[in-house]
């Protein structure tokens, strides 16, 4: 019967119940996008460094991967000892360098990468087949739109560019075996790979990597690997994924306390929204609620009859403002995503059901509490008082 | 306090309001019984304690000094939670202004007290079709209170009142939104009730409604006067 006379007050005045419904569910929609964005970033890219299975990276000491031009030296023996390690499964060095490709009267530069095809974690096929010889290379989709070329074609690829003597390193001629999708790459970024040996032939550094992607043995504990290398290599910084998200949250850190306040401010909104509504209901009612307590209805089930107008409030709103939170934060992300120099692969905003149970949880909890002041003014009513004002009113 | 054929024991009872910084007596010292199947009318000029009287009576208010007993027991120390309960279980309440939920439908109104008390589904139906049909409002009980007219509003009020079958029946100007006619059928209804055995202490201003009972009860300035 409680719930029957709550819904029941609640559709008596419909206009008035459904703009605060819509209110709730603005309210709602800016929260549940305040807290993708407060984790939506970090998942995000949690996600996109453990997407190939690599759970440790190697640098050059005190760099980040392609922080700089530095390198590690002595990839072999490096190689060597890792495998050693039982704890560590897979060891994928990569050098970066920069290519530079004449096109017309114009020349095309591009970010390399030097990988072994077989335990390479950087990109993804998208077309054609991978760099199995030596003679090939891959590229992604702006660079093959920068040069104007097909899968198959050959163009003439030079490195180690000396801008005082303006000559190359390195030249020769390599077949495009395919289109990739580099998974730490901007989406107008140009890249490339071929094997590691062929950069190394075209006048890159030998036996020099500028990271090392390591994958570990499963139930490995990533953090005993991480100390060992570093103990074992002096001259690398080893990182792991808890060390890489721990980075970018420092970096991140002014994202999410901007989703904080806003998440915080949306849900103060929608709380007044809801007080305000069903405490101006409640005085519209003092004589009804009075003479329901002169009937004998407790004090608690006026209470609860109140609380549950709120709760109607904030669930309806939240539940189509998850609606709403969702479709603005797969609009804002596309904004969001042309930032410059930003990996394809990162979402701002990432929908995971523990972010929309956590702001659903939000409202229904606001909710509870903005029908709490309302109610306790309706079961504060003085009875007799209340039916004499409203007989002279 | 014992209930030795007297529905209501009122002694010496006194209700003092504040009204900004001064001292309202809106009752100055009653002392009344009201014996079982009774049928009382309060009656006086506004403003004489009419209704303080009835809302003590009723348990919706607390006097400021003196004892009030409403069959058998001490109503006017009863905390919040016992008070409830007491009315629910052996007090009808009939307004002037029906206060009937206007969301619910006349049938909906006359269980909800029912529900409140926790009596079961079959029973609550049963219960409020019979009074429903008491009152003469069979044909209407899917009706909201804003498709009735006046008078069939008041009549599901009483029937609301009647619910859980309580030992008192009180009325606070029953008949005053009502025009003459209609006022005449809630007066007739009224003696019926009190013919089939329930008690009723009605405060009004409407003249027949006050000779329609058997016995008046006279207040001036917070005093019974006649009894």
């Amino acid at each position: 019967m409680r719930a029957t006379l709550a819904a029941a007050s609640l559709l008596r005045h419909r206009a008035r119940t459904l703009l605060a419904i819509l209110g709730v569910a603005v309210a709602a929609a800016m929260l549940l996008d305040m807290v993708m964005l407060a984790s939506g970033m970090r998942e995000s890219f949690r996600q996109l460094l453990m997407s190939r299975g690599f759970e440790l990276r190697l640098a050059p000491k005190g760099t980040l991967p392609f922080d700089t031009d530095a390198t590690i030296p002595n990839v072999a023996s490096i190689s060597s000892t890792l495998r050693s390690n039982p704890d560590i499964r897979l060891i994928s060095p990569v050098l970066g360098a920069s290519i530079h490709v004449p096109v017309g009267e114009r020349t095309v530069s591009s970010a390399v990468l030097g990988i072994d095809p077989l335990v390479q974690g950087d990109y993804e096929m998208t077309e054609g087949r991978d760099v199995t010889d030596m003679g090939s290379i891959v590229v992604n989709d702006y660079l093959l739109a920068q040069l104007g070329k097909r899968i198959g074609d050959t163009i003439d690829v030079a490195t180690g560019y000396d801008p005082q003597t303006r000559t190359y390193a390195g030249r020769r001629p390599l077949k495009i075996s395919g289109r990739v999708r580099f998974l730490y790459g901007a989406a107008e970024q140009s890249a490339s790979a071929m094997r590691r040996e062929t950069l190394e032939a075209m006048g890159g550094p030998r036996d020099r990597a500028s990271l090392f992607m390591i994958s570990l043995a499963a139930g490995a504990d990533a953090e005993r690997v991480r100390i060992w290398v570093e103990r074992t290599f002096p001259n690398v910084t080893a990182i792991s994924i808890a060390t890489a998200i721990a980075s970018v949250d420092e970096r991140l850190g002014y994202f999410r306390q901007l989703a904080f306040i806003l998440g915080a401010v949306s849900l103060f909104v929608g709380f007044l929204l809801v007080t305000t509504l069903v405490t101006v209901s409640v005085n519209e009612r003092a004589g009804e609620i009075a003479v329901l307590r002169a009937i004998g209805v407790a004090r608690s089930h006026i209470v609860q009859q109140i609380v549950i107008e709120g709760v109607v409030l904030s669930v309806v709103g939240a539940l189509l403002g998850l609606g709403l939170g969702l479709v603005t934060a797969r609009y804002l992300n596309t904004i969001l995503s042309d930032f410059p120099g930003l990996p394809v692969a990162i979402d701002f905003f990432l929908f995971q059901p523990a972010a929309a149970w956590t702001a659903l949880g939000l409202l229904v909890a606001s909710g509870i509490g903005a029908g709490v002041y309302p109610a306790w003014r309706a079961a504060s009513l003085p009875i007799s008082t209340t039916l004499r004002r409203e007989a002279i009113a | 306090m014992t209930d030795d054929g007297r529905i209501i024991e009122l002694r010496e009872v006194k209700r003092d309001y504040a009204v900004g910084a001064e001292r309202v007596h809106a009752l100055r010292g009653v002392t009344l019984d009201v014996a079982r199947r009774d049928y009382v009318a309060v009656v006086g000029p506004s403003g004489c304690g009419k209704s303080t009287l009835l809302n003590l009576v009723g348990v919706i208010d607390t006097p400021t000094s003196g004892t009030v007993a409403v069959a058998g027991r001490r109503v006017d120390a009863m905390r919040d939670r016992e008070a409830t309960n007491f009315r629910l279980l052996n007090i009808g309440f009939v307004f002037q202004r029906f206060y009937l939920m206007p969301i619910l439908s006349a049938f909906e109104n006359v269980a909800l007290p029912m529900a409140e008390a926790k009596v079961g589904t079959a029973e609550r139906r049963e219960r409020a079709a019979r009074l429903l049909s008491y009152v003469g409002l069979s044909a209407r009980e899917k009706h909201r209170p804003a498709e009735l007219s006046g008078g069939e509003q008041q009549r599901v009020a009483i029937a609301r009142a009647l619910a859980n079958e309580p030992a008192l029946l009180l009325a606070d100007e029953p008949t005053g939104e009502l025009d003459a006619r209609t006022g005449a059928e809630i007066i007739a209804l009224f003696e019926k009730l009190n013919a089939d055995g329930t008690t009723i202490v009605v405060v009004t201003h409407d003249e027949d409604l006050a000779s329609a009972a058997r016995r008046k009860i006279h207040m001036r300035d917070g005093l019974v006067v006649d009894a």
